[in-house]
């Protein structure tokens, strides 16, 4: 869903751009009084391990591929504020050093799916944990949930932005977009799943950092 | 398994690093976005970056490409191991608990 320069007008990137340095600004205030000592090494590992996963594209249909975006798994293991710095990081990266999604395009990457991707994820998450409770089937509905939403939305977005650029008419982008993302958002909800899944069993207290340390 | 238990991270950085192995294998298709591009004709309004580091995430001056694609791989991995915790460790809070010098 990394967006090239040249689909998205100035007008359109400058809203982006002001919009996600608003979001930055209010996660690094958060992050610099509620990031704990221990979550240092889980952001590092979170950035490289999303940057990873999203090069591993997997066939949708159609010759369609689709890859992990990673904002509702950031948000989960990192909570919002954290997850919305590591999914810039990832972006940024990808746009500066490997040429996915321009430049000016940043702004709008990082508005879909830094900003509202991660935004999304986290209140799918934790509105489906307070409604199932500490279960593991309530984790997994609620990390699947999450992963699905986050990137079905982030593609609506996208969506607005490219018809507002008058690059494709509202009627034709909005409906293309969310059904091919609601494909690749299946994947994004098994794989975010997976990692929780994954740590559940190897190691609980990382998923419970964040608690941890948000009420300390 | 006490090492896992102390440098865990050291092992969630490999578990990515072998992620970008894996690199090679990912479908060729077009994503999402690519896709809508090309179904509706705006593909072509894509314009070239105006300068390259490792596009297309191919390490430049590597002919075989599984390879090149491993490497530009293990780089951002790498990278973004660095930036993720760096800026961890610039923007922790500090102060109200015992902090661990390294």
């Amino acid at each position: 869903m990394h967006i090239p320069d040249g689909f998205i007008n100035t007008g359109t990137s400058v809203v982006t751009w002001v919009a996600s340095a608003g979001g930055l600004s209010y996660a690094v205030r958060r992050v610099n009084q509620e990031l704990g000592e221990r979550q240092v090494p889980l952001m590092g590992v979170s950035a490289a391990f999303i940057f990873a996963a999203q090069m591993l594209n997997f066939t949708v249909v159609g010759g369609t591929s689709g890859h992990l975006l990673g904002g509702a798994l950031a948000a989960i293991l990192l909570g919002p504020w954290a997850g919305m710095l590591v999914m810039t990081s990832v972006l940024a990266v990808q746009a500066l050093l490997f040429q996915d999604g321009g430049l000016l395009a940043l702004g709008p990457n990082v508005f879909n799916m830094a900003v509202i991707g991660v935004i999304v994820g986290w209140l799918t998450y934790e509105g489906l944990r307070r409604l199932l409770g500490d279960r593991a089937w309530g984790q997994v509905a609620a990390g699947f949930a999450a992963g699905w939403l986050s990137v079905v939305v982030a593609s609506l977005v996208a969506a607005i932005e490219l018809a507002l650029s008058g690059t494709s008419p509202f009627g034709v982008v909005l409906p293309a977009m969310g059904a091919v993302h609601a494909l690749i958002g299946i994947g994004e909800g098994l794989i975010t799943v997976a990692v929780l899944l994954f740590l559940r069993a190897a190691r609980p207290d990382l998923l419970e950092l964040r608690q941890v340390s948000s009420q300390a | 398994m006490d090492w896992i238990r102390k440098y865990w991270w050291l092992a969630g950085l490999l578990l990515a690093l072998a992620l970008a192995l894996l690199s090679p294998l990912a479908s060729p298709h077009p994503d999402g976005l690519e896709r809508v591009a090309e179904d509706q004709g705006f593909i072509d309004r894509a314009q070239n970056p105006p300068f390259q580091v490792i596009a297309d995430y191919l390490f430049p001056g590597v002919e075989n490409e599984a390879v090149a694609t491993v490497l530009a791989g293990l780089t951002g991995t790498l990278i973004l191991f660095a930036l993720g915790s760096g800026l961890a460790l610039l923007l922790r809070r500090r102060g109200n608990e015992p902090t661990l010098d390294r």
